[in-house]
């Protein structure tokens, strides 16, 4: 690639992406709770106020549910709006205008219109912000078509994706990790685009495939490189979109590795790792599996406060390494 | 603005609004209108009493004045968003009653391609950006298209159709709230029609007029009898003057009544046979604005019997239309869940 190539935070190439998205096309603005003179409360969209103008970062009142729906109404009818959720866990607030407006309306109208939305939820544990403030609700959304949901791990892929985000003719729903925010990585200036719809092969190896999102994909690499001393050769598969989703990556994948193990924040029961799995399962590759497929997931209460009990709802680094050397020797 | 006269006679300065603001000619128009969503409504009724079309649907009987009126000033670039009982907005904002009918009967040449029903009726061309299932759902949408129309400098108007049940919904403050802070030009019409399904607005609403809930929100609130057309094409004129000038939204409030019940599935519990009589005889839209027709001299017992003969020929032949339609084909039934791209 041409383009210069520098160290950007996760935060930092997204804010990047929203100006570029801005600075093309006039019909792209921002809104959002306290995203103007205050940055966003995780300081995504910083001081693009500055840069854009009150007009085209737009603070909204504490109106989720109503703020959604002007952005759905917005992209409707030719803008190209951007809308942050303060957290993943106020769309609940806003589930109406998400899954019965914005998710439908193509449909329902029989493709007369389209809804290019997108909807930014910083998500996940980690911060101390207990039950309200720390869920993983990106499979709820999953489970709707006319959706589209992805759930970027790398500063490169926030940026790449979150384009291809605003380029796309539906609606998008991007969940950002809140740990990620601050984790940097390598991101090149000016515009390209990460495709929606696309797994990734993070790491190649031959034992066990191990499919991850988000803030899991760094987990399961490190768990990857401890396990690589012990002799297992781990293959990490980003999913990056959780819909539409990239099958065939994963069927590849498991009918070389003959091993497969979903790790996901989210609570374990009913969420991405069982449509991995079932999706496995109903596949080729069902005849290639050596062992039972694993999910590890998020504990099946609330995220507690206590930073200790916090942890210990979602899997960490030392849970995928015994995890995955366990299913790899067969201890099952 | 559509329609708008400005050769006001003397002979009609005493006259209510409309009389003096339109042509003879575009008033006689408004009556057809009025009688194509009384008879479009019956024979969507009569065609579901038949098992012709399936679902539910619910009717807008007692209540074409208020729709009549609200799109009066309204040009063919104005949007709106509808309701659950949306086929008079429909109708009033420029559809064609063939394609409705298609879209009841499920169709491919109606105006979802028969993905939507009598529920998710829109017809985009014309602004109708869609009726919905969801009460209070289309309020901050209209809000939105609002944006849209401030941001892009297009001076269109967006009325956002709602029910009194409705008023109770947090998406009606929320959006009411938002359209007040930015100024955007849309206009909330809340058809107050006694009853949110079975509850009525007196038990169901702290507030006597619902229109009394715009001095939260700092935007003027309208009280007009949503039964006499003149009343309500006047206020929604004012509301869309207000709006064009980037003065903000207005609330208004249009009193009405469902003759028929809430949806398919009503027995009229809630209601007495008396009062819905009365609605029915003393109170009925199309009765009074005729009246006034004739009264005014716009038209005559010949011209009106005109209009009926033409209503029932365009009507009939909707259905007629809606019948010989194909239907979709079962394996296209995941079109349009996605935009299709290159």
């Amino acid at each position: 690639m041409d383009a210069m190539v520098r160290e950007l935070s996760y935060a930092q190439a997204i804010q990047e992406a929203m100006a570029i998205a801005m600075a093309m096309d006039e019909r792209v603005f921002l809104m959002g709770e306290d995203i103007g003179v205050y940055g966003g409360a995780f300081q995504v969209t910083g001081d693009l106020v500055e840069r854009f103008g009150t007009s085209r970062v737009i603070d909204t009142p504490i109106s989720e549910l109503g703020g959604a729906g002007v952005a759905v109404g917005a992209a409707l009818t030719g803008m190209r709006p951007i809308f942050e959720f303060q957290f993943s866990d106020f769309a609940t607030l806003a589930m109406e205008q998400i899954v019965n407006q914005a998710a439908k309306m193509r449909f329902m109208l029989g493709g007369e219109v389209s809804v290019p939305v997108v909807m930014r939820f910083p998500a996940g544990s980690g911060t101390g912000a207990a039950a309200q403030h720390s869920q993983s609700l990106e499979a709820w959304l999953g489970h709707v078509p006319g959706l589209k949901v992805i759930q970027p791990a790398t500063p490169y892929d926030a940026k790449g994706m979150l384009l291809a985000a605003v380029a796309d003719p539906d609606p998008v729903m991007i969940f950002e990790h809140k740990l990620l925010y601050k984790v940097k990585g390598p991101v090149p200036e000016g515009y390209y685009t990460v495709p929606i719809g696309k797994a990734d092969i993070r790491r190649e190896g031959r034992d066990l495939t191990i499919v991850a999102t988000s803030i899991m994909v760094q987990k399961a690499l490190d768990a990857a490189a401890a396990l690589e001393s012990e002799g297992i050769d781990v293959e990490i598969v980003d999913l990056r979109t959780i819909r539409p989703m990239d099958k065939q990556t994963i069927i590849d994948s498991v009918k070389k590795t003959s091993r497969l193990m979903c790790v996901y924040e989210a609570v374990k029961t009913l969420g991405i790792g069982a449509e991995v799995s079932a999706m496995i399962a109903e596949s080729e590759a069902f005849d290639y599996l050596d062992a039972p497929i694993v999910r590890l997931g998020g504990a099946e209460t609330p995220i507690p406060y206590n930073p200790e009990l916090e942890k210990a709802t979602v899997p960490q680094v030392p849970d995928i390494i015994t995890a995955a050397r366990d299913l790899v020797k067969g201890v099952r | 603005m559509a329609g708008a006269s400005k050769a006001v006679t003397d002979s009609r300065a005493n006259l209510p609004f409309v009389y003096r603001q339109y042509s003879a000619e575009r008033l006689r128009e408004v009556l057809y209108k009025m009688y194509l969503i009384r008879r479009f409504e019956e024979g969507a009724e009569e065609c579901y009493t038949r098992g012709l079309i399936h679902g539910t649907m619910h009717l807008s009987i007692g209540q074409e004045a208020s729709a009549m009126g609200v799109c009066m000033p309204l040009s063919e670039d104005d949007q709106i968003t509808s309701t659950h009982r949306g086929h008079g907005h429909c109708i009033a904002k420029g559809a064609e009653v063939k394609r409705m009918f298609a879209e009841f009967f499920g169709k491919t040449s109606g105006y979802c391609k028969g993905r939507g029903g009598s529920m998710h009726i829109a017809d985009v061309a014309k602004g109708n950006l869609g009726a919905n299932g969801i009460v209070g759902g289309g309020i901050p949408i209209a809000v939105g298209a609002g944006l849209s129309s401030k941001m892009m400098k297009t001076g269109k108007v967006v009325v956002s159709f709602f029910g009194d049940g409705a008023n109770n919904e947090g998406a009606f403050h929320e959006a009411l709230n938002m359209a007040a802070i930015w100024k955007l030009p849309v206009i909330f019409v809340c058809e107050n029609n006694g009853y949110g399904m079975s509850t009525s607005t007196a038990r169901s609403t702290a507030v006597k007029n619902i229109a009394e809930r715009a001095a939260a929100y700092s935007m003027p609130g309208v009280i007009v009898d949503g039964n006499i057309f003149s009343e309500v094409a006047e206020a929604s004129h004012q509301a869309v003057a207000r709006a064009r000038a980037g003065e903000g939204p207005t609330l208004i409030e249009s009193k009405t009544y469902r003759h028929r019940g809430h949806s398919k599935s009503d027995r009229n519990r809630y209601r007495t046979k008396e009062e819905i009589e009365d609605w029915m005889s003393n109170r009925d839209p199309i009765t009074l604005f005729e009246s006034e027709l004739r009264e005014f001299g716009f038209i005559d017992d010949k011209g009106i019997e005109a209009i009926r003969g033409a209503v029932s020929q365009e009507i009939a032949d909707g259905i007629e239309f809606a019948k010989a339609s194909p239907s979709p084909d079962v394996r296209d039934t995941g079109d349009y869940v996605y935009t299709e791209q290159a």
